[in-house]
């Protein structure tokens, strides 16, 4: 999609949403929805809709951590690093994905985003990650070894 | 006959496999050819049982669990579908399993009982009658009735939730709107808790009612439902949820065909766990960055909007209507002292009965993970419980006669929270927890306060110089005077409570920082 199109449709869903109050998350959250990130060239365009400044809307784009500002990878993959998990052999996990994916947590490459969550809500199942939006408790390394090289080869 | 199973869509269940257990039983019944109806609950919350599946059968709903897909054929061999007992994985009747059998679930009643999303399931199980009774009574009438059941805010604070509402109801608004707000706290990060979710998964009207309720009791239309994004299927149950309401007149204009009109609105956050504090999560609901705001003004006089706003959190806001249907003498003869009512404790981490368990408050800590947790899951000795969150502190064997109430977890320097417990065996290092406490910090502050933003960093990096025997003894001395400045400089929990943890560990777990005896350069680089 040509870049003026995107502006276009980013305007549009913005628009949807002044008149909401407090509209500007549910707007960006719209817009992640639709094209998967929040581009840093739509960052004027979404502000002149809501007559903010950029710098304010920068400045809540990063702000939050699951606003992205750039394309996601294929695939997402989340694991919890709280305590919860920590106590049932979560960093066993998280050393195995970093080692497996050769990226680090927060990082990506094109293929895989490894992501660090603070809890899943799945404590009483834990260690628990999410793998493009589905969830998995009682997470073994065997089974986050076989997930990871079953996506590795798709 | 059709036969009637239960199985959960709860999160919980889902991650360990519920939908396929859904698909191998359905596809097992048509090859035996016997009719039967799946029926998706909430979760009962015995995770360790998960996927639970429930057959009804004359005397009651007969459990089966763990049940993964490839035990289903097995178990319709050997007579799941008539409730046969005797295989290894039955569990008897539901409601006679010891870990069930023995809670007093009020808020919980009707979670992992009903279909969530069918408004006649939530009436047949007494759903409505709060809110019945409600329309009957003024404003101060239906906050007297909360001041009298002694509930307090369960998310962490526990501030008596009939007190905030006589406040919100007595203040005046201000803005062109003319508009007071219900906000209900969904922004659940703690690790270790995960009450709110299964509620909402599994009895959402009941938060719906409780929000439509507390604001005919302070004269709101609107309400917020603040959700974290971790929790994407929440987000399905709810949405659909507040759909149905509106379609049943629940929500709307007319509530009940009442005078009284309610607007439910569901906000998503986006990953921040500050937002979980109550000034932050108003400043992101209104579109900008979750910055902590300084109080007073409280978000009572002066919240949402700059508008006089209730701010509770789900388990609060659930309670209400079975106060206003039982009353609040049935409600506040649960618990001790000023602690009334139950609470909804989350067992988890390294335990082998994880789950929720909802008790009048009172229980001893050491009682709580024998009899319903049975030890770890290792089967190593249990070390350390983490109470009340990231935030909460650790506390050792010692100190596991403790009832878990808000005044005595107070007097041992802890702090109940939003009742979650984190077992941790004796392989924890206690050190390296220290220095993931203030890692979390330095991650989720907001950074409007200088003590969290650059405390917590340097906080991580003194504990870390502790762990490499680097100037031990000087670096425990100004570890504790960076907490001491943290707790009092402060404006918001994040910062004051995360020294909890950390104290907390070097205090009774001394050994795992090391022997500052062997410590060769005490002195060499603090006093430069």
């Amino acid at each position: 999609m040509k870049s003026v199109d995107c502006h276009e449709r980013v305007s549009e869903i913005c628009k949807s949403f002044v008149d909401t109050p407090g509209g500007l998350l549910p707007a960006l959250w719209a817009i992640q929805n639709a094209y998967g990130y929040l581009a840093p060239e739509w960052t004027q365009t979404i502000a002149d809709d809501f007559n903010l400044s950029a710098a304010e809307v920068y400045g809540v784009i990063s702000f939050y951590k699951a606003l992205k500002t750039c394309q996601p990878a294929k695939h997402q993959i989340a694991i919890c690093r709280a305590e919860a998990c920590q106590s049932m052999g979560g960093r066993n996990l998280e050393k195995t994905a970093v080692k497996c994916l050769s990226i680090e947590f927060d990082s990506s490459d094109r293929q895989f985003d490894l992501e660090s969550v603070y809890c899943l809500g799945l404590c009483a199942a834990a260690p628990a990650m999410m793998v493009d939006g589905r969830l998995y408790g009682r997470v073994t390394e065997q089974q986050l070894l076989s997930t990871l090289e079953r996506l590795q080869q798709e | 006959m059709t036969t009637s199973i239960y199985i959960s869509q709860d999160s919980i269940s889902l991650a360990l496999g519920a939908d396929e257990t859904v698909q191998a039983i359905a596809t097992a019944a048509v090859k035996v050819g016997e009719p039967i109806r799946i029926i998706r609950t909430g979760s009962r919350g015995m995770a360790w049982l998960e996927p639970y599946v429930e057959v009804l059968t004359p005397n009651g709903r007969i459990g089966y669990g763990p049940v993964t897909e490839t035990m289903v054929d097995e178990l319709i061999d050997t007579g799941l579908l008539k409730g046969n007992t005797e295989h290894p994985l039955c569990q008897g009747l539901t409601e006679q399993i010891p870990y069930f059998k023995s809670q007093q679930r009020l808020t919980f009643a009707r979670v992992g009982v009903i279909d969530p999303l069918s408004i006649e399931h939530y009436e047949s199980e007494g759903g409505l009658q709060g809110l019945d009774r409600a329309l009957c009574l003024s404003a101060q009438q239906i906050i007297d009735e909360i001041k009298a059941s002694g509930l307090r805010g369960r998310g962490g604070a526990a501030f008596p939730t009939g007190i905030k509402w006589q406040t919100v109801l007595d203040a005046s608004v201000s803005g062109s709107d003319k508009n007071k707000y219900i906000v209900c706290n969904a922004d659940e990060g703690d690790s270790g808790t995960f009450a709110d979710r299964m509620l909402m998964e599994g009895d959402p009207f009941s938060l719906i009612e409780g929000m439509v309720i507390a604001g005919l009791g302070v004269g709101a239309t609107h309400g917020y439902i603040y959700l974290r994004s971790e929790y994407p299927h929440t987000a399905e149950v709810l949405t659909r949820a507040i759909e149905l309401a509106y379609q049943q007149q629940l929500l709307g204009e007319a509530i009940r065909a009442s005078a009284h009109a309610f607007h439910l609105h569901l906000r998503i956050g986006a990953g921040a766990y500050i937002c979980g504090e109550e000034t932050s999560m108003l400043d992101s609901l209104e579109g900008k960055r979750g910055m902590v705001r300084v109080k007073p003004p409280l978000p009572a006089i002066n919240g949402l909007f700059g508008e006089p706003t209730v701010v509770n959190n789900v388990i609060t806001l659930a309670t209400v209507p079975m106060i206003l249907q039982q009353g609040a003498e049935h409600y506040q003869q649960f618990g001790q002292g000023e602690s009334r009512g139950t609470l909804a404790i989350q067992l988890s981490g390294n335990v082998a009965q994880a789950g929720l368990v909802e008790l009048a408050f009172g229980i001893t800590i050491d009682e709580l993970v024998r009899t319903y947790g049975k030890g770890s899951a290792t089967g190593r000795p249990l070390r350390a419980i983490q109470i009340g969150g990231p935030l909460g502190a650790y506390l050792p064997s010692s100190l596991w006669q403790t009832s878990l109430d808000y005044e005595s977890m107070a007097s041992v320097g802890a702090m109940l929270g939003h009742g979650g417990l984190v077992c941790f065996d004796d392989t924890v290092d206690m050190a390296e927890q220290a220095e993931f406490s203030m890692r979390f910090c330095a991650a989720e502050s907001c950074g409007k306060c200088t003590p969290c933003r650059i405390g917590s960093v340097r906080g991580a990096e003194t504990i870390a110089k502790i762990r490499r025997n680097e100037s031990r003894k000087d670096n425990l001395v100004l570890l504790e005077d960076l907490c001491e400045t943290m707790v009092a400089g402060s404006l918001c929990a994040m910062g004051s409570l995360t020294p909890s943890p950390v104290r907390s560990a070097v205090q009774h777990f001394r050994q795992d920082f090391g022997d500052v005896n062997d410590d060769q350069m005490s002195g060499a680089d603090i006093d430069a």
